[in-house]
């Protein structure tokens, strides 16, 4: 049925297609951004030894940890804005768009993973540490601020990185609800086109060379960073 | 909210919306769990290829899992759906295409378990390489060769301690499989899809979909406890006894 | 800086503006949303050809799409803002009723059937096309009828009425369809080009618009009698009474002045890109009435079956 394979229609592709990964960068960079400073917000909560600020965000954590990341999608797609519109009591539903809700999605999920990593660094920073910030006369935000989250951030960054190159990777999901990220752009046109396979691959050379370049820029940062012993 | 619509006759097929629910469950659970026999079973044997010192197994492993890991699960899915039936011979692929059934299932099992095998194989690797080095000389010099130490140390050892980490890609090949409803299986998320179609009832279906998700996590989640505390080595790994 | 030029262009007309009661104010529902965000959402399609589809420069075109621009027009003139910003969102079959609801779209310019069962939840614009589900088959694969489909796997784009008015068919004559869902109608479309499926259900100018798209023309007929009849038109969200009548309006005058048979032939009888094919579908009878008696008639969830 695909009696040649046709590359050029790659070629032909490239404006659009990175115009589809320009989508992609700014999604995976902006949830990142946000998730980290959610996530960090809720391994504090989870951290704290007031109940009424521990179990919500436990919950928050466990419930979106135990539920797929397409299904949260439609969640924030399709509801997200009736819900506001409800709560509100606008005359009209204010639709956020297919990009912005597609950010709030990955943004929340997102925090749910890097609470947990997060949770994980600041468990790691020597409890003598916080004695050492306290007995300084620091309060306890002055001590999470200076003492615990800079050290804790420092061993977590390839963690955290790699987390990132994980949602690089899951970005492509939002062709589900037909926003044109990178892979939503191959997929356009492979169809169009009837050039299945030479555009998936293309697409997998892209996200694997991507992520392996990365990837091994995060395992060179592990070994420079972490701290000698 | 009211879920009474579930009730209701479905607009085809002859049952209620509740069986269509229920179906989704049970492709949820199938796809789930034939990918795991692929993942656990190829990412054993790759993992512990990638802790050995031999080339020709280490390589091999170590590229299977580059790939595999780098390249994100839709595409895999698209992958074994879309392209592996137009790249093999012609009659092959026609039977893939029009002979073979349920082939948007086959294809997501197949996905889903070589992607997860390779997190699989990375989580053993590092099981396996957490066991103190000094036990593996021990065993040596005690007169065991490199496979015995393997049968008898390595492997048993790794295993108890990979099994938090694999409890967690266990969890997460549940929600993956739902990544299958791009190629067209009817799984839990595409029926509630389906159905918030059909009767307007998002917010209901929605939520009955992720409760039933969080369902799964903790079974899961119980069954590798129990499965932790049975094979647990007496004040090995520390849980705390 | 926007709000700084109104203010600028208010102090140039403040005499009149002192006096002069603002007509804004009374805007509700989406003209109001319009006024308020300084932009018109538009749906479209990716391959709704001829009346919704992205061009080679992946610029939605089509039908659909110049009717919508002659409401963004008309939106512009009511409201006052010429420079009103235009967004165009992609949707699909099956995301274009929440998307429409939840704000995300003002307007849906595709090829939506309006139904009964989808005016609980949404509004149509006046019919603009008349069409109804057939079936495209390959040549060579022997099918001549709904009935040679019997135990046989077919393709649907779910969310379409096209894929109830099949089942609805599949149920009365019990004749064990397998069905397989795609995305939308070019996925439809490719899994009969690669023999993933035998027969595609579908609006019947849909299928010659993808016929005429395909790289083997000649390999593909379009067959059967109708299953369902299907009135598609503009999507607007419901209650919002003031936005429809704008809508009405708009495409009524269309009728009415005869433009819309400029725009027919334009897309219809006509090359038309991005390949330059000619569709050379003349206007059917249905439409012709539709065009006479401009309505929002829906038609029913099961086609011409019962259900």
């Amino acid at each position: 049925m695909f009696s040649a394979f046709d590359f050029d229609v790659i070629q032909r592709a490239l404006p659009y297609l990175w115009q589809g990964m320009t989508t992609t960068l700014w999604l995976t960079l902006l949830a990142m951004v946000g998730g980290i400073v959610l996530g960090t917000l809720l391994a504090l909560m989870r951290l704290s030894s007031i109940k009424i600020i521990s179990v919500p965000a436990g919950i928050y954590v466990n419930l979106l940890r135990a539920t797929p990341l397409i299904l949260v999608i439609f969640w924030f797609y399709f509801l997200v804005p009736i819900a506001v519109k409800h709560i509100s009591g606008d005359s009209y539903a204010q639709g956020i768009g297919p990009f912005y809700s597609a950010l709030i999605a990955f943004t929340l999920f997102e925090a749910a993973y890097y609470c947990e990593i997060i949770r994980a660094g600041i468990q790691s920073v020597p409890a003598g540490q916080v004695n050492a910030g306290y007995a300084l006369g620091l309060t306890y935000q002055q001590t999470t601020r200076l003492v615990v989250l800079p050290q804790a951030f420092r061993n977590m960054v390839p963690i955290l990185l790699t987390q990132g190159i994980i949602l690089f990777q899951d970005t492509s999901l939002v062709y589900v609800v037909g926003l044109t990220d990178f892979m939503g752009a191959a997929s356009k046109v492979a169809q169009r086109d009837g050039r299945l396979v030479e555009m998936y691959l293309f697409a997998a050379l892209i996200y694997f060379i991507l992520c392996f370049l990365a990837s091994y820029v995060v395992r060179r940062l592990q070994l420079r960073i972490t701290p000698p012993r | 909210m009211d879920f009474g619509f579930l009730t209701q006759p479905a607009f085809s097929g002859g049952g209620t919306y509740l069986d269509w629910v229920i179906s989704g469950v049970k492709w949820t659970l199938l796809v789930s769990l034939c990918a795991w026999v692929i993942a656990f079973t190829i990412g054993s044997v790759l993992g512990v290829m990638r802790t050995t010192r031999v080339a020709w197994l280490y390589g091999p492993a170590t590229a299977y899992v580059e790939l595999f890991r780098n390249i994100p699960l839709l595409v895999h899915m698209f992958i074994w759906y879309f392209v592996v039936p137009e790249i093999v011979p012609n009659t092959l692929g026609t039977w893939m295409k029009q002979g073979m059934p349920m082939p948007e299932f086959w294809s997501a099992v197949l996905a889903l378990g070589f992607y997860t095998a390779s997190r699989v194989a990375e989580q053993v690797r590092s099981g396996i390489q957490s066991i103190p080095r000094g036990q593996t000389h021990a065993a040596l010099a005690t007169g065991l060769t490199m496979p015995q130490v393997y049968r008898h140390l390595l492997l048993p050892m790794g295993y108890r301690i990979v099994i938090p980490p694999l409890t967690s890609e266990f969890l997460t090949i549940f929600k993956n499989s739902s990544v299958a409803l791009t190629i067209g299986v009817l799984e839990l998320t595409a029926q509630a899809r389906t159905i918030s179609e059909y009767t307007f009832r998002t917010f209901e279906i929605f939520t009955l979909a992720t409760v039933v998700y969080v369902l799964i996590t903790m079974a899961v989640v119980v069954v590798m406890q129990l499965l932790e505390r049975r094979v647990q080595v007496p004040g090995y790994i520390g849980t705390g006894k | 800086m926007k709000r700084f030029s109104t203010l600028m262009m208010s102090l140039v007309a403040a005499a009149a503006l002192l006096t002069a009661p603002v007509h804004a104010q009374e805007l509700t529902g989406t003209l109001k949303k319009i006024k308020d965000t300084g932009v018109v959402k538009v749906g479209h399609r990716d391959a709704s050809v001829p009346f919704s589809y992205l061009d080679d420069q992946q610029k939605p075109i089509g039908y659909g799409m110049d009717i919508c621009a002659k409401i963004v027009d008309r939106i512009k003139a009511e409201l006052k803002m010429p420079n009103l910003k235009v967004e165009f969102v992609p949707v699909t079959s099956q995301t274009r009723i929440p998307v429409l609801m939840g704000g995300n779209i003002d307007m849906e310019c595709g090829s939506t059937t309006n139904s009964v069962e989808r005016q609980k939840q949404v509004a149509f614009a006046p019919t603009y096309f008349v069409t109804g589900t057939k079936i495209i088959v390959k040549k060579s694969s022997g099918i001549k009828g709904y009935d040679d489909l019997k135990g046989k796997t077919v393709v649907f784009t779910q969310g379409t009425t096209n894929e109830r008015a099949m089942k609805a068919y599949n149920d009365e004559k019990k004749l064990g369809i397998n069905f397989i869902p795609a995305k939308d109608h070019a996925e439809s479309f490719l899994a009969v080009d690669t023999g993933r499926a035998v027969a595609f259900p579908m609006d019947d100018i849909l299928l010659y618009g993808l016929k005429a798209g395909a790289r083997n023309p000649n390999d593909f007929e379009v067959i059967g009698e109708f299953l369902s009849d299907d009135p598609y038109a503009i999507m607007l969200r419901k209650d919002d009474p003031a936005f429809k009548k704008l809508v009405d309006d708009t495409v009524s005058a269309l009728y009415k002045s005869g433009e819309i048979n400029k725009l027919y032939t334009k897309w219809f009888e006509s090359p038309i890109p991005p390949k330059g094919i000619n569709l050379n579908f003349p206007m059917s009878d249905g439409l012709k009435a539709a065009i006479k008696n401009p309505n929002d008639t829906g038609v029913g969830a099961c086609g011409r079956m019962k259900c």
